[in-house]
Parts: structure tokens; C-alpha cells; sequence
């Protein structure tokens, strides 16, 4: 019998929107509620994920155009380079800083250098779990 | 006002243990794969929606607490329970999973 994936495709359109979108709030709202880089990160390669199961994997290919393995380091950099930024400054290793900036749409916003911190965590968290998960399917 | 809106809470909180209890007693009680699945799906998706509207409603009216995510979770559940219950049931009938000796009706059988 041929199968028809109409219903599950698009769904998971739709579905995929709202997965990123919370993964996103997650990661913002990681230093004041619970949430943060790992969660995020974890939220938008299960997003990923389950586009990978409606459609098949050479489709997402075409649509994420990034190989997942730059991600990792990409995010390594970001870490690292964040708590080594603090040597510059005469301060020791992993020391943030932080100030409040009038954003014209936000309003006054703290700004704090552990979020490129958490970002790096973010980007990992997505680049190991997307190369296991795409490691594993293709191998046949 | 506070009195009807508890009672309210109250009522939805119940209504919702009620239909998980009542799908639970389907999946145990029906037949077959099909359904088991149509109790589990339908039944527990309401309940869970009123269970998670309750609890919107409960930190409104005692925090004054608009928790979004919440209202998020309501529709998501109600987008993607009824999916994942399509998808099993085509799961099995695709395995040839035999349906209950009483049913009289299968539409697909000759869409080989």
C-alpha cells in the first residue's frame, strides 16, 4: 500500500514554528526563569528532529544548508572566546559583566556577556545532537 | 467572584481526572488496537486540555499571572495528540494488525 504523509507533513510545518519559537523563548529566558542554552538547544534539534521524520533527510539538507559539525565549534569559539574576552580587561578568567541599555524596542534590558556564553551552549547542544542523529540515519 | 471562579477551577480540574480516568478504562476495556486508540486519543486529550486550562485559570485569579505557555501547550496538545493517534493507528493497520471479529466495516481493504 503507498503511503500518504500528508496529514503528519503538515503538521509538523506547523508544529516545527511553534517548537523553535519556545526553544528561542527558552534560551532568552534562561538567566531570570528556568531555561536556557541546553534546554534550547536540545528544543530546536528535536524541531529539527521531527521535520527529519516528516520529510525525508536529503529535503532538510536542502533546507538547512550548514553542516552541523561547524556548529559545535562555532559554539566552542563562543564560549571560550567569551571567558577569554575577561583577560583583556585585567580581570580573571570567566569574569562577566554586565549593564543596563535603553533598547528602542525592548526598553531598558540588562544586557549580560553569559548569555554568548549560553549561546555557545546553545549552538553545541544543536551541533552534537543533530551530527549523532544524522550519524546514525544515514548508515545503513 | 473568587467563590466562582474556584468553583469553576474546581469543576474543570475534576472534569479533566474524570476523562484521563475514563480513557485509561477504554484503553484497559476495548477490543482492539483501533479502538483502544480512538479512547486514548479523544478522551485524554480533553482531559488534559481542561487539566492545563484549570491551571491557567487557577494562576490568574490567584497571582494575577498571565502564563502563556500554558495556553501554548493547549493548543499544541490539541494539534499533535489527535496526529500521533492517526499515526499509530496507520501504524498498525499498515502491519496488518486484525481488527476486533465484530467490526463490519473496513474501507481500505481493497486499496492494496
Amino acid at each position: 500500500m503507498k503511503t500518504n504523509d500528508v496529514i503528519f507533513q503538515t503538521i509538523a510545518k506547523v508544529v516545527f514554528f511553534m517548537i523553535i519559537f519556545f526553544a528561542v523563548h527558552l534560551f532568552f529566558a534562561g538567566h531570570y526563569h528556568p531555561g536556557g542554552g541546553f534546554v534550547g538547544g536540545l528544543l530546536t534539534s528535536g524541531a529539527i528532529v521531527l521535520l527529519m521524520l516528516a520529510f525525508d533527510m536529503k529535503t532538510i539538507k536542502k533546507g538547512f544548508l550548514i553542516d552541523f559539525k561547524w556548529l559545535i565549534s562555532l559554539g566552542l569559539l563562543f564560549s571560550a572566546g567569551t571567558a577569554a574576552g575577561s583577560l583583556i580587561f585585567n580581570v580573571p578568567f570567566f569574569t562577566h559583566a554586565y549593564d543596563y541599555f535603553q533598547l528602542p524596542l525592548f526598553g531598558k534590558t540588562s544586557l549580560h556577556t553569559a548569555m554568548l556564553f549560553d549561546l555557545g551552549v546553545y549552538l553545541v547542544v544543536i551541533g552534537v545532537t543533530m551530527t549523532i542523529i544524522q550519524t546514525i540515519g544515514e548508515s545503513e | 467572584m473568587t467563590v466562582i471562579s474556584d468553583m469553576f477551577i474546581v469543576f474543570l480540574l475534576l472534569a479533566g481526572a474524570f476523562f484521563s480516568l475514563i480513557a485509561a478504562f477504554g484503553v484497559i476495556r476495548f477490543p482492539d488496537v483501533y479502538t483502544r486508540n480512538h479512547a486514548a486519543s479523544k478522551s485524554a486529550t480533553l482531559g488534559v486540555m481542561c487539566i492545563l486550562l484549570a491551571t491557567f485559570l487557577y494562576f490568574l485569579v490567584e497571582d494575577g499571572f498571565f502564563n502563556s505557555r500554558l495556553l501554548l501547550g493547549i493548543a499544541f496538545f490539541f494539534i499533535t495528540a489527535p496526529v500521533a493517534g492517526h499515526l499509530i493507528s496507520r501504524a498498525a493497520y499498515n502491519s496488518g494488525v486484525k481488527m476486533w471479529d465484530k467490526s463490519v466495516r473496513d474501507d481500505l481493504k481493497d486499496k492494496k
